[in-house]
């Protein structure tokens, strides 16, 4: 449910973009979503379209990638990749997994046209 | 403007288009886009002019920005101003996050009471976030602590800036901006005693907070772990008529939170509730929070939990493994 306030997070970053960079339309957004970060990419990409008419990302191509997770294992002393926060570590099998990466939702690049 | 010598010459400028476009035999809507600069004067091109600073053949001058940009750097940049605020007000806040039904708002207003009772003179205050209504806001309200209602109408969580802008309108806030405007509050005889209020350590010892701040949020386990809202902590309240593996069906939130709070611990001779394994669930996903069995009802527990309120570290509390943690 929250996709819809990060999609008008997503909007409101493009937005300052376009007054700072002057342009009108973008063709393509690239979007980076991390493992970790909460987010269910469907519904971003769904809201994302809902509130696109109008806006300057309007008709824009929506890449949407994925990002690993990863973490720091307290127990084996290392960084590890893990796709949820209820995985154990692959190495050691141990719980105590700080995360480290794959935690942000970002807005990565635009093409753009004035 | 000339994108070649910056001159700001229309005349100029048109005249240049007008030759460009006659020898290239392209209509003027194409020119505006085109990759080539001419320099009137010496007729020198310049393929780097455009807004994309380079040129493609068979690409239009469109560009790509480069942004690497978090969504939520906003909310972010908000709640840090929030938790300056905050702190420049001597006021600790808890986020107490929770799904809809697990009693925060029975378990607020005992804290309340139990905290007149504890501490008669600590200033307290609630921001109460639900979609609709005021009724959390009038419960809390009864107990005598101040409350500002927040009503999100279809929004799942609360933002930095409606904390912001509710804090601003909270007798919390006014009471330390209340000197300096000339406000007629009793400031110096509100029972702060002396020892207290010159008890700053500048380290990490841990000092009674002067005044503390409740953030009820939208009854909701999924959404609130993402917004900051400029909180010391974040608690996640689970009752024990839930599902024990509530963490591990929604671990954002626990990762997300300080505390773990069990509450209507009195239910628990009448349920299947599974109270170590819960805990084992709930470290699975955040290896460092801490848990606190309380019941508002009967009370049990309180003592804990009032003693865990006031002993907040001076400094700033980070949860141990935050879930939009910079990498």
């Amino acid at each position: 449910m929250h996709e819809t306030s990060l999609a008008g997070g997503v909007l409101t970053v493009v937005e300052q973009a376009a007054a700072r960079e002057h342009f009108c339309r973008v063709s393509t957004l690239h979007l980076e979503v991390g493992a970790l970060a909460g987010v269910e990419v469907r519904a971003l990409r769904f809201a994302l379209e809902a509130i696109a008419p109008g806006t300057c990302l309007e008709g824009a191509l929506l890449e949407i990638e994925e990002t690993a997770g990863s973490a720091w294992c307290l127990d084996c002393n290392a960084s590890v990749s893990i796709s949820s926060r209820t995985e154990n570590c692959p190495r050691c099998g141990g719980a105590r997994l700080h995360p480290t990466g794959g935690t942000e939702i970002r807005v990565v690049d635009l093409i753009v046209h004035d | 403007m000339c994108v070649v010598c910056g001159c700001s010459d229309p005349e100029r400028a048109g005249s240049e288009r007008t030759a460009s476009d006659a020898g290239n035999g392209v209509d003027a809507n194409a020119n505006v886009t085109s990759p080539v600069s001419v320099d009137p004067v010496t007729g020198d091109l310049h393929y780097g002019a455009g807004a994309a600073r380079v040129s493609v053949p068979g690409m239009s001058q469109e560009r790509a920005i480069r942004l690497e940009a978090d969504v939520l750097g906003e909310n972010r940049r908000l709640a840090a101003l929030n938790r300056a605020h905050f702190e420049g007000h001597g006021v600790t806040v808890f986020n107490l996050v929770s799904s809809p039904g697990s009693g925060k708002t029975t378990l607020l207003c005992a804290t309340i009471e139990a905290l007149h009772r504890r501490s008669p003179a600590l200033p307290l205050a609630v921001i109460e976030g639900d979609q609709q209504t005021s009724n959390d806001a009038d419960r809390i309200r009864a107990t005598g602590a101040p409350a500002i209602q927040v009503n999100t109408g279809k929004g799942c969580h609360l933002d930095a800036q409606m904390v912001g802008e509710a804090f601003a309108r909270l007798p919390l806030h006014t009471h330390r901006h209340g000197p300096r405007g000339g406000h007629p509050r009793h400031d110096h005889n509100h029972g702060h005693d002396s020892s207290h209020d010159h008890h700053h350590s500048h380290g990490t010892h841990e000092h009674a907070p002067s005044a503390l701040l409740f953030i009820e949020n939208v009854g909701n386990l999924v959404c609130p772990a993402m917004w900051d809202l400029g909180e010391h902590a974040k608690v996640v309240i689970l009752s024990v008529t839930e599902g024990e593996d509530k963490p591990l069906k929604y671990p954002d939130m626990f990762a997300a939170a300080r505390l773990m709070v069990l509450n209507k611990a009195d239910l628990l001779p009448h349920l299947e509730f599974d109270v170590a394994r819960c805990i084992e669930y709930a470290r699975r996903v955040n290896p460092g929070i801490e848990v606190l069995l309380v019941s508002a009802r009967s009370g049990d527990g309180m003592a804990a939990w009032i003693d865990w309120l006031l002993r907040t570290p001076a400094t700033t509390m980070q949860p141990l493994v935050s879930p939009l943690a910079h990498a």
